[in-house]
């Protein structure tokens, strides 16, 4: 019974160095190496940040099967949660590199406890009572992301909120012609830290076994013995922690909280999860590169094409992968 | 350990269809319960209700002296059942090693079960590491069985687990539903192979249209043709 080998699971790589590839055409388009450099560090800040808002949808999607239209809502309350920690840490702010940081560590944390706590009222409120209606779910996310945005403006009024950098991380770093900012290094540096622990998480403990169990067959997971709403209700919360650190860093990138942003960066994160595969980190992260870098190359060479360039990306993949970069097996 | 399965009056409902009408039958501790009847009688239907998947609509499920009807599928998997559907149902983006992670609830496998388990299906040994997705159909039988047994169970709820499987890979299968059995678990198995029916079964429950038709000793259905065509449509001896 044990017989032949088993066949090596095929190693997909071709799909992780598309983002090589679109940066190998685009190159020679912009031809000077330092625009290029400068550009392409600028798309990967951006595809972390990209990555950060979109991975806990991705996951939510992939296991709970739920379209959560008001994941964008969640990003806007981690920006306008940062604003109030520095509003309140204001007197701290520039007073050392390392008060600065542990402002910028604060409000990342606190974005990621409000918006889990809020994850936790809206999946009971609004996501448990239509699990498996799809078009239910779509009207009443987006009537959620409605009542959570007006509650914004509200709170915060109409304006839209300044949200700078700490001043350790403003300016730019200068090698020779590449200037790279610095907030956009600390961006890419945390996406890559959620990236792998995410990985971690999901590949090394229980819970992540179990996550990714879930997306696969819910109804096995919960023969065997395990509360799969509970788990559910967990990877909801984490889902929208991590859209509220990505509120976090993208108001910064952008020095500004607005109640509309959430919505606006929605679609980008829609075609994030939909190039890599539902349900897949890793694809995820690939998704969320390889847009970023069309948006800036795009943004750069043909400027009246970047609103439509990720359109014609995600049209590319589908094509060529019609689940998604990394599909899932089951799913 | 094992206790009696009981199922008294139990009706199920999906959608509109009203397919279990009334199932009455006991499956005895620490005997093998085979669950026979054509397609569409309501086999797989009874196990899906009896692990929960389903929910009666009507009538009780006891497993001993605990009530399994109107519970969630983790609390009756928490109370001692253990169910192995007939699509396998594996995690297939998980290793081997890792789907017997998962089913083993209470904490890191017990080594001396684990091998227990590979004396009857060594390719689970030989592929812990590999991916469960590029198993082939008998291996993946196997690691959904194996699922089942990674901690002791009072009740195996097993569908058609020798579905499409090659008579080698069959005969281990036996041998571990005996080996199961001798270690005292009360198992209720669908199974269309009549000759694992005859080696295994200690009694017997035929299916109709949503009801139990006959309950008995397997024995007695293996010897009786006229029953067996009476209740099946068909001789058994023809049908493995």
């Amino acid at each position: 019974m044990t017989g032949a080998a088993l066949p090596k699971p095929r190693v997909d790589i071709w799909p992780a160095l598309t983002p090589l590839l679109v940066a190998a055409i685009a190159a020679p388009f912009i031809g000077s190496a330092s625009t290029f450099v400068t550009l392409t560090l600028a798309s990967l800040a951006m595809g972390a940040m990209l990555f950060v808002m979109a991975s806990g949808l991705t996951l939510a999607f992939g296991m709970m099967d739920v379209l959560n239209f008001g994941h964008g809502a969640f990003i806007a309350v981690g920006a306008y949660t940062a604003t109030v920690v520095y509003r309140l840490g204001a007197p701290l702010a520039g007073g050392s590199l390392g008060l600065d940081l542990a402002l910028f560590v604060a409000a990342l944390v606190c974005a990621a406890v409000v918006c889990g706590a809020l994850g936790f009222v809206y999946e009971r409120l609004l996501v448990a009572p239509v699990y498996g209606r799809h078009l239910e779910q779509i009207l009443i996310t987006i009537g959620g992301a409605i009542v959570i945005e007006q509650l914004l403006l509200a709170l915060f009024g109409t304006e839209p909120i300044d949200l700078s950098p700490p001043r350790a991380f403003q300016g730019s770093l200068v090698f020779g012609q590449i200037g790279i900012e610095k907030y956009r290094l600390v961006a890419l540096g945390l996406g890559l830290a959620l990236f792998v622990a995410q990985l971690v998480v999901l590949s090394r403990t229980r819970i992540g076994l179990l996550i990714r169990a879930g997306v696969e067959n819910r109804e096995m997971v919960e023969a065997l013995g395990y509360r799969i709403e509970r788990l559910f209700v967990g990877v909801f919360m984490a889902a929208s922690a991590l859209a509220g650190i990505g509120g976090v860093l993208w108001g910064i990138y952008q020095n500004q909280a607005r109640a509309g942003m959430g919505g606006e960066l929605l679609v980008l994160v829609f075609i994030v999860i939909i190039i890599g595969g539902l349900g897949s980190t890793t694809g995820c992260a690939i998704g969320a590169t390889l847009v970023a870098l069309i948006a800036n190359y795009a943004g750069f060479l043909a400027p009246k094409l970047a609103l439509v360039s990720n359109i014609v990306l995600m049209v590319a993949v589908l094509l060529w992968r019609p689940r998604g970069l990394y599909p899932l097996s089951a799913r | 350990m094992s206790a009696n399965l009981t199922l008294d009056g139990v009706h199920t409902h999906i959608g509109r269809y009203h397919i279990l009408q009334g199932v009455d039958f006991a499956a005895a501790a620490g005997r093998t319960t085979m669950l026979l009847g054509r397609n569409g009688a309501g086999k797989t239907t009874t196990l899906r209700t009896v692990m929960g998947l389903w929910r009666a609509s009507r009538g009780t499920i006891r497993l001993g002296e605990k009530r399994l009807d109107g519970a969630r599928p983790s609390e009756i998997a928490r109370r001692g059942v253990a169910y192995v559907p007939e699509t396998m149902a594996i995690f297939s983006d998980l290793s081997v090693r890792e789907n017997l992670l998962l089913a083993a609830r209470e904490g890191p496998m017990d080594e001396g079960r684990l091998d227990w388990i590979f004396g009857f299906f060594p390719a689970l040994k030989t592929f812990w590491l590999s991916r469960a997705g590029g198993l082939s159909g008998g291996q993946k039988q196997m690691l959904s069985i194996a699922r089942a047994l990674i901690e002791p169970r009072d009740l195996l709820l097993i569908d058609e687990p020798t579905k499409g499987l090659a008579p080698a890979i069959v005969d281990g299968l036996i041998a571990c539903l005996k080996d199961i059995k001798r270690r005292g678990a009360t198992i209720l198995l669908v199974e269309q192979n009549f000759r694992v029916a005859r080696e295994v079964g200690d009694d017997v429950a035929v299916m109709d249209n949503g009801r139990i038709v006959y309950a008995g000793a397997m024995a007695e259905l293996a010897a009786d043709r006229e029953l067996q065509g009476r209740l099946l449509g068909l001789s058994l001896d023809s049908h493995q």
